[in-house]
């Protein structure tokens, strides 16, 4: 055991993690988006809705998510007639992935609000958008509120995919460490105890919430 | 057949090389992630085991390893088992490892993706387990049964039942996530979709034939699992919506 070689490189190592929240955090707000739009399509009387959300979900959902990174950067040059740099190439291909995930989370939480609450709001003059919008979807959110934080404490993992398309990313700087100084046991026991940090104050915020929600109703 | 300046050639997928090759990774990739699964399987179960024991530092044990694993990203583990692992050895043990096990890359992968995915199946098992209400577990002491028959004639049939889905959902997780072995040069499938690229700028071919790979299989496992689904449910339980 060596540590001097993580104080020696802490600062370049650490550096990396403000890409990784860059990442992570772009991941959340387009796949959200994404996500809350294919969801309301998934749930959807219309078909022509309804089936193009639903084989998008299924399909991407079936993929792991490095073959849709790959995928994406052959394919992107055939459409655009250029390469996409690697950044945005990250970028699109975790929300494209990441949305088909968010998807399913908001339609489950759509639907554990029971169907009376809807015919109630209906009877009462309420439009589809109201009830969408004063009934339903804030009593939904509370209940997603939990899967959708650890869909982000995942998709925090997942960042560490860009590393395959040479995104210089925390673990992609860990592993430039270790290349030069060849210490890897401390490297990645210390790129572990980072990711176990960040990632483990996020499940137990989760946890907190889902506490304290418990207790809100009784 | 030009599409934006790009000529598809199909061939690819079958030409002598290449498509050898590609059937060789399919072959990696579905016996990396049945070994792997097998692992996870068992130690999932022994994981599950400590997590409900009556003893406090089994239980600590349990909690704390399912913390690690599912607190760190898969990468972060497969590189430790990787280039990390072989280091803590002594040193004959690693000459040894470096002569005679020449793909070293594919048991690490097998060690991380067993280990990793043991974590959830622990916690699969253990939300199985806490679904069963307290009243079986008491009818069944109360006719005289031990702890471990208890588990295995009353409760286990029951919560086994109850987790098939999330268990088929599980196992295609961890059948995707061998795609990561690539970055430690597995040649499975995704690896192997890849590669051909490099030789004949075709990846667009070889990655689209992958994922529908990966999408047929999962296909079949997920009909599979609907059909033993179907055989052995509780009577009067209430399926499953589909």
């Amino acid at each position: 055991m060596d540590l001097s070689v993580i104080s020696i490189n802490f600062k370049f190592m650490i550096g990396g993690l403000v890409l990784t929240f860059e990442l992570a955090l772009m991941t959340m707000v387009g796949g959200l988006l994404i996500g809350i739009i294919l969801a309301m399509a998934r749930l959807s009387p219309r078909p022509w809705l309804y089936y193009p959300a639903t084989v998008y979900i299924h399909f991407f959902r079936g993929l792991p998510l490095i073959l849709v990174i790959f995928w994406l950067y052959f394919l992107s040059p055939v459409i655009t007639g250029k390469s996409l740099g690697a950044f945005p190439a990250a970028i699109i291909s975790f929300i494209v992935f990441e949305a088909a995930y968010f998807a399913e989370i908001i339609r489950a939480g759509v639907q554990s609000i029971s169907h009376g609450q809807t015919m109630a709001a209906h009877s009462s003059g309420l439009t589809a958008y109201q009830t969408a919008r004063y009934v339903v979807l804030p009593q939904a959110l509370r209940n997603m509120f939990p899967s959708l934080v650890t869909q982000a404490v995942i998709i925090f993992q997942d960042t560490s995919l860009a590393y395959v398309i040479g995104l210089r990313e925390f673990l992609r700087r860990v592993n430039l460490v270790d290349a030069r100084e060849a210490r890897s046991v401390e490297l990645y026991l210390f790129a572990g105890l980072v990711y176990f940090a960040i990632c483990s104050a996020g499940s137990l915020a989760s946890h907190r919430i889902e506490k304290q929600r418990e207790r809100s109703y009784h | 057949m030009g599409f934006l300046n790009y000529t598809f050639d199909w061939s690819v997928l079958w030409r002598p090389p290449y498509g050898g090759l590609l059937i060789n990774g399919i072959l990696i990739t579905l016996h990396l992630s049945i070994l792997a699964w097998m692992i996870a399987v068992w130690l999932g179960i022994t994981i599950c085991v400590f997590r409900v024991s009556p003893f406090v530092l089994a239980r600590f044990a349990g909690s704390m390893y399912v913390q690690i694993f599912r607190n760190t990203p898969f990468l972060v583990q497969l590189f430790f088992w990787y280039f990390a692992a072989p280091l803590l050895l002594p040193k004959p043990a690693q000459e040894w490892l470096y002569d005679n096990v020449p793909n070293y890359s594919y048991w690490a992968g097998v060690a991380a993706l067993g280990t990793y995915t043991a974590s959830r199946v622990a916690e699969l098992f253990r939300s199985g387990l806490l679904s069963i209400s307290r009243d079986q577990y008491r009818a069944a002491y109360s006719t005289g049964l031990t702890v471990f028959q208890t588990y295995r004639y009353v409760i286990f049939p029951y919560a086994f039942r109850i987790i098939i889905p999330a268990f088929t959902t599980e196992f295609l997780t961890c059948f995707k996530n061998s795609a990561l072995t690539m970055t430690i040069g597995v040649m499975e499938i995704t690896h192997t979709a890849y590669y051909i690229d490099s030789f004949t700028w075709h990846g667009l071919e070889t990655t689209t034939a992958a994922s529908l790979v990966y999408l047929c299989i999962a296909l079949c496992v997920v009909l599979f699992m609907s059909f033993i689904e179907k055989r052995i449910h509780i009577p009067g339980m209430i399926a499953r919506e589909q």
